[in-house]
C-alpha cells in the first residue's frame, strides 16, 4: 500500500520534472517536450490502473494551480483550453499502455512497452486531443486532426524512447517495474 | 514550488475555494453553449472587468496566464479570414479567452491549500463505498515535496553530461532520472512503513 501510493505520487513527479527540463524545439516552432514520454512510461512501468493513478494524481496538481505542464502552465484554465483534450488523453494513454504491458507477459518487454506506448501514447491521445480541439475550436474532426498532426513524429519517436527505457529500467530495477511483478 | 496563486490582493481571494469553483465551472460550461458574438463579446467584456476589478497589475498578470492560448487565437482568426467568416472567428476567439479566463481567475485567486480542501472535501463521500481518501491528500503532499528535489537532480544530471560532452543531453537524461525516482519512491516507502504507514501525518503536515 505504503509503496504503491509513493511510486505513484514519485512517477507524477517525474512527469511534471520531464515537462520542466528545457524541450527540443523542431523547425515550425512545434517544441518537444518529455512530458508526454513521462506519461508513457507511467503507463509502461507501473501498469493500467497505478499509471493512470499517477498521471490523474499530476493533472490534480495542475488543476489546483502548480505550473507543471510543459513550458510551465498550470491552473484550472488550461482545462478550459484547446488543448484540454489532451490532457483527458493522458490518463487514457497510460492506462492503455499499462494494461497492453500487463496483457502481453510473454512477449519481451522492449516490444510491448513500445507498442503500447504508441498506441496508447498516439492512437487514443489523439482520438481525445482531436476531439477536444474540434469541440472548443468549433472544427470539424478533420479539421482538428490537420492541427494535431505537426506533434505526430515527435510522439512516435517518444514511443520507441518510451519502449527502450521500461526495458531498461527492467533490468536495472526488476523488483520495481510493476507492471511486469 | 509556488503555485499560480497571485499575491495581488483582490475581494475574490476572500471568497470560499469551492463557492468559485462551482461558479465558474457552471460559468465556463455555459459559454460553450452561447453562439451569438454579441454576447460572446459582452461575455468577454465582463470577464476583463471583473479582472480589472483586482487592478491593472493584476489584470497584466492574467493575460500573462492566458500566453499559451494566442497560437489559437491567430489559427481561428486566420482561418476564418481565409474562409471568409471572420465574425464568427472572432466569436470564437472571444468564447475561448472568456472561458480560459474565467478558468485562470479561479487559480489566481485560490491558495493551494484551500483548494486542496476542497478536492478532499469532494472525495469524503468515497468513504461510503469503502475507499479511504487519505492516501490521495498524502500523495498530493508527495509529489509537491518530490517535484523540486528531482528537478535538482535532473539540473545535476545535466551539468554532468554537459561536463562530458558537447552535446545537449536530450532525453538520454530520462533514464538515470527514472532509476532516481523508484529508488527515492522505494526508501520513503520503506521509511514510511518503518514509521507506521500512512495513517500518519503527511511530510510537510506542521509547515
Amino acid at each position: 500500500m505504503e509503496r504503491n501510493v509513493v511510486m505513484i505520487a514519485l512517477f507524477a513527479a517525474l512527469i511534471a520534472v520531464l515537462g520542466l527540463i528545457p524541450a527540443i524545439t523542431l523547425g515550425f516552432g512545434v517544441p518537444i517536450t518529455a512530458q508526454s514520454l513521462g506519461v508513457m512510461m507511467c503507463g509502461t512501468v507501473l501498469g493500467a490502473r497505478r499509471g493512470a493513478l499517477a498521471v490523474l494524481l499530476f493533472l490534480l496538481l495542475v488543476a489546483l494551480g502548480l505550473p507543471l505542464l510543459a513550458g510551465g502552465r498550470g491552473g484550472l484554465g488550461v482545462f478550459a483550453s484547446p488543448t484540454v483534450g489532451f490532457l483527458v488523453g493522458f490518463p487514457v494513454t497510460a492506462f492503455v499502455a499499462g494494461l497492453i504491458v500487463e496483457k502481453t507477459r510473454s512477449l519481451p518487454l522492449i516490444v510491448t512497452a513500445t507498442a503500447g506506448a504508441a498506441i496508447g501514447g498516439i492512437l487514443f491521445m489523439y482520438i481525445c486531443g482531436i476531439v477536444g480541439m474540434a469541440v472548443t475550436l468549433d472544427k470539424t474532426l478533420a479539421e482538428a486532426t490537420l492541427l494535431a498532426t505537426p506533434f505526430l513524429p515527435g510522439d512516435a519517436i517518444k514511443a520507441v524512447i518510451a519502449g527502450m527505457l521500461t526495458s531498461a529500467l527492467a533490468r536495472a530495477r526488476p523488483a520495481s517495474v510493476l507492471s511486469r511483478s | 514550488m509556488l503555485a499560480l496563486t497571485s499575491s495581488i490582493e483582490t475581494p475574490y481571494h476572500r471568497w470560499p475555494a469551492g463557492v468559485k469553483l462551482a461558479i465558474a465551472s457552471l460559468s465556463v460550461l455555459g459559454i460553450y453553449l452561447i453562439d451569438s458574438p454579441l454576447w460572446l463579446a459582452a461575455i468577454t467584456w465582463a470577464v476583463a472587468a471583473a479582472y480589472l476589478v483586482g487592478g491593472r497589475r493584476f489584470f497584466r498578470e492574467g493575460l500573462r496566464l492566458s500566453r499559451p492560448l494566442w497560437p489559437f487565437v491567430v489559427v481561428l482568426l486566420v482561418w476564418h479570414l481565409i474562409e471568409g467568416a471572420p465574425a464568427r472567428g472572432v466569436a470564437l476567439v472571444l468564447r475561448l479567452i472568456a472561458a480560459v479566463g474565467i478558468a485562470n481567475l479561479v487559480t489566481m485567486t485560490s491558495r493551494l491549500d484551500d483548494l486542496t480542501d476542497v478536492v478532499l472535501r469532494l472525495l469524503s463521500p468515497l468513504r461510503r463505498i469503502g475507499l479511504d481518501p487519505a492516501p490521495v491528500g498524502f500523495a498530493m503532499a508527495v509529489t509537491i515535496r518530490f517535484t523540486p528535489v528531482l528537478l535538482a537532480k535532473a539540473r545535476g544530471l545535466r551539468e554532468a553530461w554537459r561536463a562530458r560532452s558537447a552535446r545537449a543531453p536530450g532525453w538520454r537524461i530520462v533514464l538515470p532520472l527514472g532509476l532516481l525516482a523508484i529508488d527515492d519512491a522505494e526508501q520513503v516507502a520503506e521509511a514510511l512503513r518503518a514509521r507506521g504507514g500512512i495513517g500518519q501525518a503527511p511530510p510537510g503536515a506542521d509547515q
